[in-house]
This record gives C-alpha cells, sequence and structure tokens, in this order.
C-alpha cells in the first residue's frame, strides 16, 4: 500500500499555504488569463449573437440591384450609401404581391449631427424587430404623426441631450461627424418621441416619415437648393409629397414558406433591377468577415493563458531548488520518487485549478456587474448560463495544458530525489 | 529475534565514479544494540545509511534490515519498509517547514500505518505518543502547535529524534545528529536519543566523526577498517 492520497494533499495544502503569496499570485495571473480567454469567448458568441439578431422578423430586404452584403450594411446598419434609389412603384408592386404582408419603406440619405436620418412610415415602429423579434419600445413620446414630427433613436437623445419637444434641423448628406453640410435650416422638425434602447443601428437614427424627406427637398434639385426658391414649411404641405423613390424596404411575408419564391420574383423583376436578400443568411456572412478577428482575439487570449501557465511552472521549479533538503526528508521519511512527483505535480495541479475556478468566478462575477451596462451600451447581453460547449473546449485545453505544466516540476523534482536519494544537499 | 542490520559482501560504486565506494565484507547490528560508526569525511558513513535505508541498492552482497533483505522488494514496497522499520535523524534541517511540530513528529505515522497499528497493540495512539516523546525528548508541550521553522537547532533535533522514534522502528539511523550542537547539548542530545532508543528496544546506528562521543555506545565501528574498497580488492 503506498501512502494515501490524503497524505501527499495535506503535505501538499500544507506547503502551498506556507508559500501563500507567490502561489497566490500566480493563481490571480491564471485566473485573470483564463478570465480573459473565456470571457473573449463568452463576448464572441454574445456578440455574434447580438449581431445575427440586428433585425429579425424581417423576411427580405430589398434594394437596388447589388451585393447582398452590401444593401444590408446600408440599410440595417447605415454603413456606405446606396449606388441606386428604387422606384416607390416597385415598392408598391412588391407590397401588392399575395404572399407580402407588410412592407416598410427606408429613405436614406440626410443626416443630423452625424446621426443618420430614416425616412419612413409608421409601419417602421409596428414591423422592425431585433433580438428574440423584440420591437422597438419608445422610452417618450410617440411615433411621428405629421410631416415635420421625428422620432429619436436613445444613443441620439442621449447624445445630445434632446427631449421631447425639441425642435431640430436635418442636413443634406450623410457624412461624418463635423463635415458641414447644406442645412434644411428652414424646415426643422418636432421630436414627438424616443426610443428606448435596442443595441441596435436604430439608437443611432432620426426617424422621420417618408413626407418628411420629400418636404424638405421641395425646394432642392440635384443635391443643392435651388438658388432663389425657398418654400416655407406652411405652404409645403401644398406640395404632393409622396416619394418618388426610397432607399430600401423591409418586407415581412405571411408565411416564411414562400420567401425563396418571393425572392426570386423580386430578383427578376423585369420592371426595375432589384435585390431582395435573407437578413439572417447575409448577416451570418457579414460575421464571417468580421470573424477573423475574433479569432485573433481568441488566439492572443490563448497565448495569454500559456504566458500565466508557463509563470506558474517558473515559480514552482525556481521553488525546487529551494526544497531539495525537504525532498531528501521525505525521501527518509518513506516516500518514493514517484510519490515526490506526484507531491509537486499536484501542487501545481492545485494552483492552476484554483486560477481556472478563479478565472469562472471573473467570468461570471464581471457578466453579472457589468451585464445590464453591456445591454445598454452595446445591445449584447452577457449569457450567465453554464459554460457551453466552446467554452467547456477551451476549459478542458486549458485543463490539459495545466496538467502537461504541471509534469514539468514533478519530473524536476523525482530527478532531483533519485539523485539526492536522503542525502541532504544545501 | 532478527538483526536489526546486516550486509554481507557489499560493493557499491557511485554511477560515473572511477572506483568502488564501499566494499563491506561483513557488518552487523543486533537487536536493540546501539552501535557508534566513526571514519573520516568522505569515507562513505553516509553511503552506507543510504544502503540500510533502500535508497541506494548495492551492487553485490546484501543488505538486509530487521530480517528483510532490501534489494529483494520492488522499489515501493521498500521505501514503504523504510517508512515501517527505520527512523532517521540527520545533521541539520530535519524538519518540514511548513508543517507544525506536532505533524513533524506525527508524519512517520502518516507514511506508515505499521507504526500506528504498533502504537495501537502498545495501546496508545500517535498523537499521544508524540506528547509522551516531546515530553521525554525535554519539548515544552508549547512548542508542538509552533511552526517547526521556529525552533533552534537544538530543539529541532530532538524533535527531529521523537519522528525517529514514534511507532517504535526496528532501528534508528543517526547521521552526525549533533554535528551543529554545542559540547553541552551534544551530550545531553546522546543521552536522550540513547535512553529512548532503550526504551523502544529499537537499535541505534549512530554516525559520527567525532570519537569523544563514542563512550556510551555497546560498541564502535570504524569504517576505515570495515571497508576495503581502497585496498584494491579484486572486482
Ligand atoms: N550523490 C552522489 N553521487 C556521487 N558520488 C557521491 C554522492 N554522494 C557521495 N558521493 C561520494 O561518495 C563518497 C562518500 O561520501 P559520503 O557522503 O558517504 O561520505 P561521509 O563519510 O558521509 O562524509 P562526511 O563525514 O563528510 O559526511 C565521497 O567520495 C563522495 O564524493
Ligand atoms: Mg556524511
Amino acid at each position: 500500500m503506498k501512502p494515501r492520497f490524503g497524505l501527499l494533499w495535506h503535505l501538499c495544502w500544507r506547503s502551498i499555504l506556507n508559500r501563500r503569496l507567490s502561489v497566490a499570485l500566480t493563481v490571480v495571473a491564471v485566473g485573470l488569463a483564463v478570465a480573459m480567454l473565456i470571457g473573449v469567448e463568452r463576448l464572441r458568441g454574445d456578440a455574434r449573437a447580438a449581431f445575427a439578431q440586428t433585425i429579425s422578423g424581417t423576411d427580405l430586404v430589398v434594394g437596388a440591384r447589388g451585393g447582398g452584403a452590401q444593401l444590408l450594411l446600408y440599410s440595417v446598419f447605415h454603413i456606405g450609401n446606396a449606388s441606386n434609389e428604387i422606384s416607390w412603384d416597385s415598392v408598391q408592386r412588391i407590397a401588392a404581391m399575395p404572399q407580402v404582408d407588410w412592407v416598410v419603406p427606408l429613405a436614406l440619405g440626410d443626416s443630423h449631427r452625424g446621426f443618420r436620418v430614416v425616412g419612413t412610415t409608421a409601419a417602421y415602429f409596428e414591423h422592425y424587430r431585433y433580438g428574440e423579434r423584440r420591437s422597438l419600445a419608445f422610452a417618450e413620446g410617440r411615433a411621428f404623426a405629421d410631416v415635420f414630427e421625428t422620432v429619436l433613436g436613445a444613443e441620439v437623445a442621449a447624445r445630445h441631450g434632446y427631449r421631447v419637444g425639441d425642435r431640430i434641423v436635418l442636413s443634406h448628406g450623410a457624412g461624418a461627424d463635423g463635415t458641414r453640410f447644406a442645412e434644411h435650416a428652414d424646415k426643422p422638425f418636432t421630436v414627438v418621441g424616443i426610443l428606448a434602447r435596442s443595441g441596435t443601428p436604430v439608437d443611432r437614427s432620426v426617424l422621420v416619415s417618408l413626407e418628411g424627406i420629400a418636404a424638405i427637398h421641395v425646394d432642392w434639385a440635384g443635391g443643392a437648393p435651388i438658388p432663389g426658391l425657398s418654400i416655407a414649411p406652411e405652404h409645403v404641405r401644398k406640395f404632393d409629397l409622396r416619394p418618388k423613390t426610397v432607399t430600401a424596404a423591409l418586407v415581412g411575408l405571411k408565411s416564411r414558406i414562400a420567401v425563396f419564391r418571393v425572392q426570386r420574383a423580386i430578383n427578376t423583376d423585369t420592371a426595375e433591377p432589384l435585390s431582395a436578400v435573407l437578413p439572417g443568411a447575409t448577416l451570418q456572412e457579414l460575421w464571417n468577415l468580421v470573424g477573423l478577428a475574433e479569432q485573433a482575439l481568441l488566439a492572443v487570449s490563448a497565448l495569454v493563458v500559456v504566458v500565466g501557465l508557463a509563470g506558474l511552472v517558473a515559480v514552482m521549479v525556481a521553488g525546487l531548488g529551494e526544497r531539495r533538503r525537504e525532498l531528501a526528508i521525505l525521501r527518509a521519511l518513506g516516500a518514493g520518487p514517484r510519490q515526490v512527483f506526484a507531491l509537486l505535480a499536484l501542487e501545481s495541479i492545485a494552483a492552476s485549478a484554483a486560477g481556472i475556478a478563479l478565472g469562472l468566478a471573473l467570468v461570471y462575477g464581471a457578466a453579472a456587474l457589468a451585464g445590464p451596462w453591456l445591454q445598454a451600451e452595446y445591445g449584447l447581453a452577457p449569457s450567465l448560463g453554464w459554460p457551453g460547449v466552446a467554452e467547456l473546449r477551451l476549459l478542458a485545453a486549458v485543463l490539459a495544458a495545466s496538467l502537461l505544466a504541471s509534469v514539468l516540476p514533478g519530473l524536476r523534482a523525482y530527478r532531483y530525489s533519485l539523485a539526492d536519494g536522503m542525502t541532504i544537499r544545501i | 529475534m532478527s538483526e536489526a542490520v546486516m550486509v554481507q559482501g557489499l560493493r557499491f560504486r557511485w554511477p560515473g565514479a572511477a572506483a568502488d565506494c564501499l566494499a563491506v565484507a561483513d557488518f552487523r547490528l543486533a537487536a536493540g544494540e546501539r552501535v557508534f560508526l566513526r571514519g573520516p569525511s568522505g569515507s562513505g558513513k553516509s553511503t552506507l545509511l543510504s544502503l540500510i535505508g533502500g535508497v541506494l541498492l548495492p551492487d553485490t552482497g546484501t543488505v538486509a534490515v530487521h530480517g528483510q533483505d532490501l534489494a529483494a522488494l520492488p522499489a515501493g514496497r521498500r521505501d514503504r519498509y523504510r517508512a515501517d522499520h527505520v527512523g532517521f535523524v540527520f545533521q541539520l534541517f530535519n524538519l518540514l517547514p511548513y508543517l507544525s511540530v506536532l505533524d513533524n513528529i506525527l508524519l512517520p505515522c502518516r507514511f506508515s500505518p505499521l507504526r500506528t497499528r504498533r502504537l495501537a497493540e502498545a495501546g496508545t495512539t500517535p498523537v499521544a505518543e508524540a506528547l509522551r516523546l516531546a515530553a521525554r525528548l525535554d519539548l515544552d508541550e508549547a512548542l508542538l502547535g509552533r511552526s517547526a521553522a521556529a525552533l533552534s537547532v537544538g530543539q529541532q533535533q530532538r524533535v527531529a529524534a521523537a519522528r525517529a522514534l514514534i511507532g517504535r522502528p526496528a532501528l534508528v539511523v543517526a547521521d552526525e545528529p549533533t554535528s551543529a550542537l554545542d559540547a553541552d547539548r551534544q551530550q545531553a542530545f546522546l543521552d536522550l536519543l540513547l535512553g529512548e532508543c532503550a526504551a523502544a528496544s529499537a537499535a541505534l546506528l549512530f554516525v559520527s566523526h567525532d570519537g569523544r562521543l563514542a563512550g556510551h555506545f555497546d560498541r564502535v565501528a570504524d569504517l576505515a577498517a570495515l571497508n576495503r574498497a581502497d585496498a584494491g580488492a579484486p572486482r
């Protein structure tokens, strides 16, 4: 019978307590590294989920003929510009298709202090969905009902301190902040509603009616005010404010089954070159583009874990020199070289296991503490559930690496105890 | 009763060494016998003790402890046999610094259930025996809870003696246990060790190059005389 595990554990534990400062420091280092690795993995999953859920409940996004990713970028994410508009006739033709339940047109091209203006209909508030089919909620006020009324995204309102009742001026063009654009200063809009945060690009949108977009452009031609012509807001209403073109349209179907048929019908429309894309599939495509960066981040985190474990091994091995006489005493008391190996390996395993546990605790603690803020600020809801398959695989890899790393001090001690026997060397 | 130690026809050479370190034709310790082994520095005293402990194996010949040929045991059982039957006291640094004094004394019982069993047969427990030995070796009970690292050298040596003796091993091996002590303390320690070995009827193999201590022993052995390695005995 070999000395029982209980004895080894007792010795291991007392020895660790004896060197608690250096061991605690290495445990903290491993813990932080593991927290980083698991945190990155978890955020990666959550970010992907949040990204994939930027828009949900919309079956098709329709725009001018072009790439699907580009269409989604400018229509949903407000990144880049459409090369072409689509005609209002096409929108109405799509709306009239028997399988189509609803259509929400989007007219882009104007901005307000760096935020995109989205011309749309009140149906937007009813049909735009994100996450698990959540609809947009009003933090304050109501949807726009008149030509010169606007609803602000949460970020827009927060950044500039806008409240319901404030009046804002829209600019022509959609450039970055700071660039001076021609302003529609003569036709201010009244804020009638502010949306609650959704963590989607809607937070950074200024929403107005399609008629509002038309109204600020009645005295414009070719992207510039017509010299000498200025039509006062009160007179604008007399004009025909029906849109002639929009940038894109969100389409909901009565039944998802028809989605490919409707898509094909729109893509092969003979009256106008149109593109219809399935947002879910296209989001996935876009994510794969971004994916390279997250892979790199994960690789860096893995490297940090390796560094943490290397530090742990270094501390254990460095301590061994002073502990040679301790090993000799153990030998004299009846420990075999294998038990000496086990004792030293056990110390490293215990330290790295503590590090892994600490790392997990940090991840869950951070998710619980920072979760609400992340949700509000970035629409990221860090999950608090059990580790997923990918995380378990990472944890298993870390555990395997730490076991492997623990062999080193153990082997070293084994070699010392074979060479020294009971002879106490100082 | 079997002999505490029997060494016969032993030859041992350190790996990589040019010549044999030890060549001992016959060396014995009767049960309960107290022997003083002397020899100049480097003569192979500690090496012989490692062979008796079963940490080293002879190239030829037999080393038997308490009637058991050590080379006949597999490595794990040999380590265990040492835990069961031999107590060691070294010159310095005998204790595990991260254990309390009491835990250090109790350690052999944790390595060797046989020692615990012997104590149970004698109607006592390891802790009670540790307290008894500590008292006999002049260790204040208040010291027992302290960290072993906090003791004076003399106290450490007495704790090491208590640890070697607990659970009644057949043999106590002491490798220059007094050389770190001053003359008065040397004598006191030796008296305690001899007394306790006699009380436990353990054989004592006491190694030193300080011949002044030899008078208290049953017998004095000289390794220089025993060891034929330098005599160019044929291999
Ligand atoms: N681990 C080892 N590896 C190789 N050679 C060793 C080893 N230990 C001791 N020796 C050699 O064996 C010889 C005897 O050494 P040993 O330690 O047994 O002497 P000793 O009689 O105990 O000396 P001292 O009184 O100084 O303690 C020496 O020549 C030494 O160099
Ligand atoms: Mg020696």
